[in-house]
C-alpha cells in the first residue's frame, strides 16, 4: 500500500467504523485503551399497563462536552473511486429510503400497541447488540464485545420490564402492516455496517447513542401524532425515559477513551488491493 | 401447490413454534464486522420462523465464497459444497427427499462464474427450491479480485483500471431461464428481505432472490446501498418479459418480488411406478 493510499483508508474509517477486515492487531490492540463502561447504565424502561408512570433517577450526570463526531473526508481511496450508484449503463435516480429516519408513521390509538412498539424495539436492539458481540469476539476485540453484549443484557432488561408491566407472558406480534418506523429496522437497532473491527468502546457507545437518540425521536413523534390523551402521556414519557439514556450514554463516554486518531489503522491490512 | 407450500399447509401448529433464534447454531459467523452477510442470516432465520417452519425439515445448501459458510450458522440440515455446484446439490436433496424446504446459498462468485452454468439450468429445470445470492459484486474470501457483477470500471490494484467487462444481469438472465419467481432484496433491511424470503419459498418452483449485500472490506463505498435501495413501484408481474424489461430499465435498486410465474415444477418423487426387479430379470433371461 502507498502512503497515499494508506493514508486515505484510514481516514475513511474515521467518522464510523469502515473499510477494513480481520487482520493481525497487535499495535491496534496495544493502543487500545481498557476504557470500561462505568456504573451508569441505562435506565429500564417504566411504563405501567394502561398509564405511564414515574421516571427512574438518572444514575449519572450528563457528560457537559458533546462528543465529538470526527468528519468523513471528502476524497476517497483512489482505487474505490466509483461507487455502485455511478455504474455505467444504468441510470441511478437518487432513492431516499430514509434508512435511519425516527419519525414515526401514522398514529397509535392504544396504549398495548405503544408498548408492542416499545417492546419490539427492545427486542431487536437485545438481538442486534448480541450480533454485533458476537463478531466482535470472533475478531478478538474484547472490550468491545464485552461492551455490546453489556447492552444487549441492558437492553433485555427492558423487554424483561415491559413484559412485567404489560402482563404479558409472551411477546405480542408487532400489529399488522407497515412497520411504525420508516426505514429498515427499529430506531434503537444499530446498523450491521456501522461497525469495524478495530472500533473502541467509545465507538461503540456511539452507537449506542445514536440509537437512544432515535428512539427519543420516534416516541416524541408517536406523542405528537397520538389520539389519546392516555397514548400522548404514554409516548411523552417513554421518550422522556429514552432521552434519560441518551444523557447517561454520554455520561458513560465522557468516562471512556477518546480514540486516537488513527485508531483503524493496521499494520498488517488485509486489503493488499490498495 | 409445491410440496413446500403443501407441507406448509399441512402442518397445523402454532405460528411462533420456531423463533428466528430456534434456526442458528452455536458458531458463531466470523464475517467481517460489517459485512451485509449478517443481516441476510437474520432474514433467513426469520423467514424460516415466519413460515413456521423446523430446523429438521429445512436444508441449507452452499458452495463457496464468505456468504457460502452461511450453513453452518443455522441449526437446518446443511451442506457446504463445491464452489459453483450449491445448485447441484441441492436439485439432487430435493429430489431425494421432497418434503424437505431446500434453500439454496452463495455469492456472485460462486453464482454466476463458477456455477452459472448450474444457474440457467436450474432456472430451467424450476425445481421447487430457493436460491439467494448475496451479490458483493466482488470476490471477498479471496481478497477483492472482480467478479461477474463487477462494474466494468472497478479500479483495483487486481484489475488496473477496470476489467472492461459488461457485468452480468442475473435477474434478467434468470427471467429469460425460466426462474418462477425473481425478486431483489438488500441486506440492510432484515425485515423487509425476511418477507420476500418467505414469498420465494412459498411460491412453487424455482425461486431466485438477488440480495444487495454490502462488502465493507473490499467495496466499502457500498455502504452507500442503503441510502440508494427503495421498494420497486410496481406490483409484481407473471409476465417474464414485462419484468424483464422492468429489471433491464431499473436502477440496480428496486427491491421487492419482481416476478411470479406460473410455470409447473418439475415433478417430485418417481414420475412413473418402478420396474420390479423381477420384470428387468426376466428381459435379460435366456
Amino acid at each position: 500500500m502507498t502512503a497515499a493510499r494508506k493514508k486515505a483508508a484510514t481516514k475513511t474509517a474515521v467518522a464510523r467504523p469502515s473499510a477494513k477486515a480481520p487482520a493481525t492487531r497487535k499495535v491496534a490492540a496495544k493502543k487500545r485503551a481498557a476504557g470500561k463502561p462505568a456504573a451508569g447504565k441505562p435506565a429500564a424502561k417504566k411504563v405501567a399497563a394502561g398509564k405511564p408512570v414515574a421516571k427512574k433517577p438518572v444514575a449519572g450526570k450528563p457528560a457537559a462536552k458533546k462528543p465529538v463526531a470526527k468528519k468523513r473526508p471528502a476524497t476517497k481511496p483512489t482505487v474505490k473511486k466509483r461507487v455502485a450508484s455511478e455504474a455505467p449503463g444504468k441510470s441511478r435516480a437518487k432513492a431516499k429510503p430514509a434508512a435511519r429516519a425516527s419519525v414515526a408513521r401514522g398514529a397509535t390509538s392504544s396504549i398495548g400497541t405503544l408498548m408492542t412498539y416499545a417492546l419490539w424495539l427492545e427486542l431487536d436492539a437485545v438481538e442486534r447488540y448480541r450480533e454485533l458481540a458476537d463478531a466482535m469476539e470472533m475478531h478478538n476485540n474484547r472490550d468491545v464485545s464485552e461492551l455490546f453484549r453489556k447492552m444487549s443484557t441492558i437492553e433485555g432488561k427492558h423487554v424483561d420490564k415491559i413484559m412485567k408491566q404489560m402482563g404479558w407472558t409472551k411477546v405480542p406480534p408487532l400489529p399488522q402492516g407497515a412497520a411504525p418506523w420508516p426505514g429498515f429496522e427499529s430506531p434503537e437497532t444499530a446498523a450491521h455496517d456501522d461497525v469495524h473491527y478495530l472500533m473502541q468502546p467509545y465507538h461503540a457507545l456511539a452507537l449506542a447513542l445514536k440509537g437512544e437518540e432515535r428512539a427519543h425521536r420516534f416516541f416524541e413523534s408517536l406523542a405528537r401524532a397520538a389520539t389519546t390523551p392516555a397514548v400522548r402521556r404514554a409516548a411523552t414519557e417513554m421518550a422522556e425515559e429514552e432521552r434519560e439514556h441518551v444523557e447517561l450514554v454520554r455520561a458513560w463516554m465522557a468516562k471512556v477513551p477518546r480514540p486516537d486518531d488513527d485508531w483503524n489503522d493496521d499494520p498488517d491490512p488485509p486489503r493488499y488491493t490498495d | 401447490m409445491n410440496s413446500t407450500a403443501t407441507a406448509l399447509a399441512a402442518a397445523e401448529r402454532p405460528a411462533a413454534a420456531c423463533t428466528p433464534a430456534t434456526f442458528k447454531s452455536g458458531t458463531k459467523p466470523i464475517w467481517c464486522p460489517g459485512c451485509g452477510d449478517y443481516s441476510v442470516l437474520s432474514s433467513i432465520t426469520k423467514a424460516f420462523a415466519m413460515l413456521a417452519l423446523k430446523p429438521e425439515e429445512t436444508v441449507v445448501v452452499s458452495g463457496i465464497g464468505c456468504s457460502s459458510r452461511i450453513p453452518a450458522y443455522t441449526s437446518c440440515y446443511g451442506f457446504h459444497g463445491v464452489h459453483g455446484r450449491a445448485l447441484a446439490a441441492a436439485t439432487g436433496v430435493k429430489l431425494a427427499r421432497p418434503e424437505l424446504t431446500v434453500l439454496v446459498a452463495g455469492g456472485d462468485g460462486d453464482g454466476y462464474s463458477i456455477g452459472g452454468n448450474h444457474f440457467l439450468h436450474a432456472c430451467r429445470r424450476n425445481v421447487d427450491m430457493t436460491y439467494i445470492v448475496m451479490d458483493n459484486h466482488v470476490y471477498g474470501m479471496t481478497k477483492g479480485q472482480p467478479s461477474p457483477t463487477t462494474e466494468p470500471d472497478w479500479d483495483s490494484k487486481l484489475a488496473p483500471g477496470g476489467t472492461g467487462v459488461r457485468a452480468f444481469h442475473p435477474l434478467v438472465i434468470a427471467l429469460a431461464s425460466g426462474a418462477n419467481f425473481v425478486a431483489r432484496a438488500f441486506a440492510g433491511d432484515p425485515n423487509g428481505t425476511a418477507e420476500i424470503l418467505a414469498q420465494a419459498i412459498r411460491h412453487p418452483g424455482f425461486s431466485f432472490v438477488e440480495i444487495l449485500s454490502p462488502c465493507v472490506t473490499f467495496r466499502p463505498e457500498q455502504r452507500e446501498w442503503k441510502e440508494a435501495v427503495h421498494p420497486a413501484s410496481v406490483t409484481v408481474t407473471n409476465d417474464p418479459a414485462r419484468a424483464a424489461r422492468r429489471v433491464m430499465t431499473d436502477d440496480g435498486f428496486n427491491i421487492g418480488a419482481l416476478y411470479a410465474g406460473d410455470r409447473t415444477p418439475f415433478p417430485l418423487g418417481p414420475r412413473r411406478p418402478p420396474i420390479p426387479l423381477t420384470d428387468l430379470e426376466a428381459e435379460f433371461a435366456p
